[in-house]
């Protein structure tokens, strides 16, 4: 519960975060350190230098722009779940974000710092997949976008290159009619995800579902959406024996994978009625406006 | 006169350690001080070969020390508790691994450097060879032929086997009864996980002497055993145990790690501070529980209890822990029988040596383990003869009359109304409604629960002439000083060592009863070597009923003395003075008065002595108490089992516990609220895991699920006071009952949630995948079948 040595420099621009990364092979960003510190001290991850980018304003911030909902990596879990506009458009992320262990850890832990580690187990990636998030990645060569269903590689492996900042999430709005719901079986230990499932439904003028998405998280290596949930719902009225015969086939081309507390049967058994769960929650929402 | 007995005064402790003013061990910051840290095994069953050349070299390294350094001059831990008449042997355990080792976690190497960070890296640097050896972590498997042997001198594994009761009888019960059931239980193991890891810090003194800040329970105990090991005289050797941060067992006995502490320091002239962090903690500090049991009950179709048989298998770990011996026997086996009149009792337990860390006392010792099994099987009883457990209970319950109770063990229960405590359940948890709820809620296709836990335990450690008998290597009586000061201010100086029990509250209430003192200027001084008697420190719910002995005595003997001499200073009678709001005066003549502080400085000034009178307000008394006291009571517990994903919900929590009289009533219930949190916690959450290669998997947080708040129920806690007659309070403990309590309690609630699908019993923790997979079953669909 020591860790190895490290250098640690303070950044106050994102210029000189990405020069102080290129200087030293290895380095690494630090944010709010909820993830990363308690690798080093468990002397799991060695790093040369960590570069401190808390500072950093620019990263910063919850806003809505062009009707587009754009996170900065350094928003805190506390300032989503909090955030008015959130909680009415964005509605599963707001619930993903209160769900992130307690109050201190969501006060310091930071959305950029929680997609970028990987954990499968993590909160934030399940929602932002379901808003099909874009998210900005900054480097010396400037800036690229990548989207959610192409950022997480496998178990904290992501789509980020060294000396690799991400900025920004942003996700486009669900639209009229439309609403989305967040659903988490916490680990009682770790209080991470075993399971978590979000859900979105957008209704036609007769009630029915136009578009559904499902995303799944914690069951797998990574999170991903459910594509044959998704069509099953389409054209269906959102009421739970509905959503409960549309998401049979949830893993339809997915292995879950089980642990020592959760088998992977029991992961698929609660994903599945937690995805029916929240598809009616939002399908529920979607109708009342 | 209104007393402070019995009355829920604030708890004095909290102050100082809410606003971060408490002093642990690891807030001990001495000039010149030095860092240590351990080398600690990797392998569950390993030759070794240590190379500590490249740590040595590194800067800031002051000293590396191995097996080879210490031969000689630190003594090997010892096993305090040597069960009589049960074959024990006590394997020698070093302080530092030599050629082998024998769990993961064994201290190898400890390096000291300058600061704590160095002294992790050079541990790091210390190269070990590991050659495996075959290695078995499971108790039963230990046992098998052909197992690895964990000790040379412990063949078979087997370190003892220990009997009580009367087997024939029980077999002639078994034989004759109309209605046997049976059980096989695991009463899993548990992390005690105190929130304060272990740690301590070593200065020399002149002349070779020693002080040591540690995290100990038991600091009189820590002395005596450190100053054998240490070859080092206990005048020369204080042992100071500051605020400590929970101990729940785990911090009474001694281990290597401060032993070794306390030798860099000597070695080195210079203060040495070791902090245990938690990955170590998981490791290197003793598990509690650990036991696999074959029982049965027999008896007859109208309810009546004859027999009970336990076959029972105790993992001990790796070496026999201070006190490790008597908690599967002694603290178990007695109490077997439980809050029943039950004839034939028949007890077997084979202590079995494993490549684990050692178990030890975690809170309730025992008591636990034979607690779950009794409620268990009354509970199977009850179902199989087709009866209400509570009426099952109370046919065998022993009665009200029959106090002071000898059990076939050979404890005598002090005294008990236990149907009472269990009527006070019944009537709080609305018992028969819920069982109607219970109906209604069936037929919907919900799994609702009723579980009761009538328990009754032994503490308040206990007579001392019974711990020679059952080989407990010390006494168990208490100690304290009553001390006067000039100004009226009363220090209350003991020899037991609270760390959470509030006894810095409770005997301050005592004592201000006593002389008629403010009780603000009563104050309590423990943990100390130093300034308090000897004593035998805080476990075993003793420190109330077996200190509060010795504080009542000391106090009244102070009293008396006040008393006296107040009444020559009125010119009175003795009989005719009494104390009203704290001032003396002659009754019915309240307008002559003293206070309690006027006195103490006629005390101490001793100008107007009555003849014979010595000088000075202060008195000692040393208490060993005659008897054991028992607790008992009757948890409640409403649960109900989702049908879906195997969640247990607790819809209610009813607490009665008896303690005797209650000296402040907030302290017992927040007593029983910690013991019940940590019962819930093995039925629910809890359970020490080593994978096939020998490593404890669950050796965090992460994976090791205490509860937490998030998960706690509200805790219903109402009470019974029926006095032991064997202490001058008239008081019980009350530390462990609720953890001895609560495990039965919510695992008699979910299997009888489950009863309908004919499930007689269910494995420990109660995980939502464990129950979902029996209800999966149960209703006849493979796992991956069943839906919403
Ligand atoms: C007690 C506790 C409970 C928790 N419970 C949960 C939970 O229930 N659910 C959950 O989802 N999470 C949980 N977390 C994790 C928490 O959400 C963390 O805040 C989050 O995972 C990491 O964010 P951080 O800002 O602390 O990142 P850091 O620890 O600072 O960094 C994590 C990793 O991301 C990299 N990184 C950080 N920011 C950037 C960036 N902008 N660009 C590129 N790389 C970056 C770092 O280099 C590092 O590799 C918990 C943490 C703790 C301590």
């Amino acid at each position: 519960m020591i860790a190895e040595a490290f250098d640690y420099e303070r950044a106050d621009s994102l210029e000189a975060a990405l020069a102080a990364l290129a200087r030293r092979p290895g380095a690494k960003v630090l944010a709010g350190g909820h993830s990363l510190l308690p690798l080093l001290k468990l002397r799991l991850a060695q790093v040369p230098l960590l570069v401190d980018i808390d500072g950093v304003g620019e990263l910063g911030g919850v806003r809505v722009e062009d009707g587009d909902l754009v996170v900065g990596a350094l928003a805190r879990h506390r300032d989503v779940a909090d955030s008015e506009a959130v909680r009415r458009g964005w509605t599963a992320l707001a619930q993903a974000a209160s769900h992130v262990g307690d109050p201190q850890v969501r006060s310091r832990g930071t959305v950029g710092g929680n997609l970028a580690h990987g954990d499968p187990a993590s909160d934030l990636p399940t929602a932002v997949l379901l808003f099909d998030g874009v998210l900005t990645v900054a480097s010396g060569a400037g800036l690229r976008q990548v989207s959610a269903r192409d950022f997480w590689l496998g178990p904290f492996a992501t789509a980020l290159g060294e000396g690799e900042i991400l900025t920004a999430v942003r996700m486009a709005p669900l639209g009229d009619r439309a609403a989305s719901a967040y659903r988490k079986f916490p680990h009682p230990a770790s209080g991470y995800a075993v399971v978590s499932v979000a859900a979105a439904v957008r209704l036609d003028g007769e009630g029915r579902v136009a578009e559904a998405r499902v995303a799944v998280g914690g069951a797998t290596y990574v999170p991903f959406r459910a594509a044959a949930a998704e069509a099953a719902m389409v054209g269906v009225r959102p009421d739970p024996p509905a959503c409960r015969e549309a998401v049979a086939d949830l893993f339809a081309g997915q292995e879950p994978a089980g642990d020592m507390y959760a088998s992977a049967d029991y992961r698929a058994h609660i994903a599945r009625l937690y995805a029916a769960d929240a598809l009616a929650a939002a399908g529920a929402a979607a109708a009342a406006g | 006169m209104p007393t402070l007995f019995g009355t829920p005064v604030r708890r004095r402790e909290d102050a100082r350690l809410i606003r971060g003013e408490g002093l642990y061990t690891d807030d001990v910051r001495l000039p010149d001080m030095v860092y240590a840290a351990f080398v600690r095994s990797t392998h569950p069953s390993a030759r070794i070969r240590v190379d500590a050349s490249a740590a040595r070299a590194l800067p800031g390294v002051l000293a590396v020390f191995t097996a080879d350094d210490v031969a000689g001059r630190v003594g090997d831990v010892p096993t305090a508790w040597l069960v009589p008449d049960s074959g024990l042997r006590t394997p020698p355990r070093p302080v530092l691994a030599r050629d082998v080792v024998r769990y993961v976690g064994e201290p190898i190497a400890m390096v000291v450097a300058r600061t704590r960070a160095l002294a992790a890296d050079a541990a790091s640097a210390v190269n070990v060879a590991y050659e495996p050896l075959p290695h078995v972590t499971d108790a039963r498997a230990a046992l098998a032929p052909g197992a690895p042997q964990v000790h040379a001198g412990v063949p078979g594994n087997v370190l003892f086997t220990w009997h009580a009761g009367d087997r024939e009888a029980t077999d002639r019960a078994f034989a004759e009864a109309e209605v046997e059931v049976s059980l096989s239980i695991r009463n899993q193991r548990l992390v005690p996980a105190a929130m304060e890891p272990r740690t301590a810090v070593a200065a020399p003194t002149p002349e070779g002497g020693l002080t040591l800040w540690t995290t100990s329970q038991n600091p009189h105990i820590a002395r005596f055993v450190l100053s054998g090991m240490l070859s080092l005289s206990e005048q020369r050797l204080r042992v100071v145990a500051p605020d400590v941060g929970g101990g729940f067992g785990s911090k009474i006995p001694v281990y290597p790690d401060e032993a070794m502490v306390a030798h860099a320091a000597r070695v080195l002239g210079v203060p040495v501070k070791w902090t245990e962090t938690r990955s170590e903690a998981f490791v290197a500090t003793i598990h509690g529980r650990d036991q696999v049991q074959d029982v049965a009950m027999c008896g007859r179709r109208d309810g009546t209890i004859t027999g009970i048989r336990v076959r029972a298998t105790a993992n001990m770990g790796a070496y026999l822990s201070l006190a490790a011996p008597g908690v599967p026997t002694i603290l178990f086996g007695l109490i077997v029988p439980g809050a029943y009149r039950i004839g034939a009792v028949d007890v077997e337990v084979v202590g079995v040596a494993t490549h684990t860390t050692p178990t030890d006392a975690y809170r309730g010792a025992g008591r636990p383990e034979a607690t779950f099994l009794v409620e268990r099987l009354v509970d199977t009883f009850a179902r199989r003869i087709g009866m209400d457990a509570a009426e099952v209970r109370r046919r065998n319950f022993v009665p009200a009359s029959a106090f002071p109770y000898a059990t076939p063990t050979g404890l005598v229960y002090d005294s008990g109304d236990y149907a009472a405590a269990m009527d006070r359940a019944l009537e709080a948890v609305g018992y028969e409604a819920m069982r109607r709820r219970q109906e209604d809620l069936r037929r919907e296709g919900r799994y609702l629960g009723i579980g009761l836990s009538t328990y009754v335990e032994v503490c308040g450690l206990g007579p001392s002439k019974v711990a020679g008998a059952v080989g407990f290597q010390g006494g168990l009586w208490e100690s304290a000083t009553v001390r006067v000061h000039p100004s009226g201010k009363v220090a209350v100086i003991i020899g037991a060592s609270p760390h959470g029990q509030g006894e810095e509250t409770t005997f301050a209430q005592i004592v201000a009863d006593a002389l008629g003192a403010p009780f603000e200027d009563v104050e309590v001084v423990h943990g100390d070597t130093a300034a308090t008697p000897m004593g035998w420190g805080t476990y075993g719910s003793r420190t109330t009923p077996v200190g509060g002995g010795a504080v009542s005595l000391a106090a009244r003997r102070v009293a008396d003395k006040a008393r006296r001499l107040a009444a020559h200073l009125l010119e009175a009678a003795e009989e005719d003075v009494v104390v009203t709001d704290g001032r003396y005066h002659v009754a019915g003549a309240p307008a002559r008065s003293l206070s309690f502080a006027d006195v103490a400085l006629q005390a101490h000034l001793a100008w107007r002595l009555p003849d014979g009178m010595e000088p000075g307000l202060e008195a000692s008394a040393f208490y060993d108490p005659e008897n054991f006291v028992f607790p008992f009571g009757c948890h409640a517990c409403v649960v109900e089992v989702d049908r879906n994903t195997g969640e247990v919900r607790i819809l209610r929590y009813v607490a009665v516990d008896d303690c005797g009289r209650i000296i402040n009533p907030m302290i017992v219930d927040g007593q029983v609220h910690g013991g019940v949190a940590q019962g819930l916690g093995q039925a629910l959450w809890e359970g020490a895991v080593y994978d096939e290669s020998g490593q404890l998997v669950t050796a965090s947080f992460l994976d090791y699920a205490l509860p937490r708040a998030r998960l706690m129920p509200h805790i219903e806690t109402l009470h019974t006071e029926t006095p032991s007659p064997h202490n001058p309070l008239g008081v019980k403990g009350v530390g462990e009952t609720g953890t001895i309590a609560a495990t039965p309690a919510v695992v008699n609630a979910v299997v009888d949630a489950l009863a309908p699908l004919g499930v007689e019993h269910v494995d420990m923790p109660m995980t939502p995948e464990r129950l979902w997979r029996i209800l999966s079953r149960a209703q006849g669909r493979a796992p991956e079948e069943v839906r919403a």
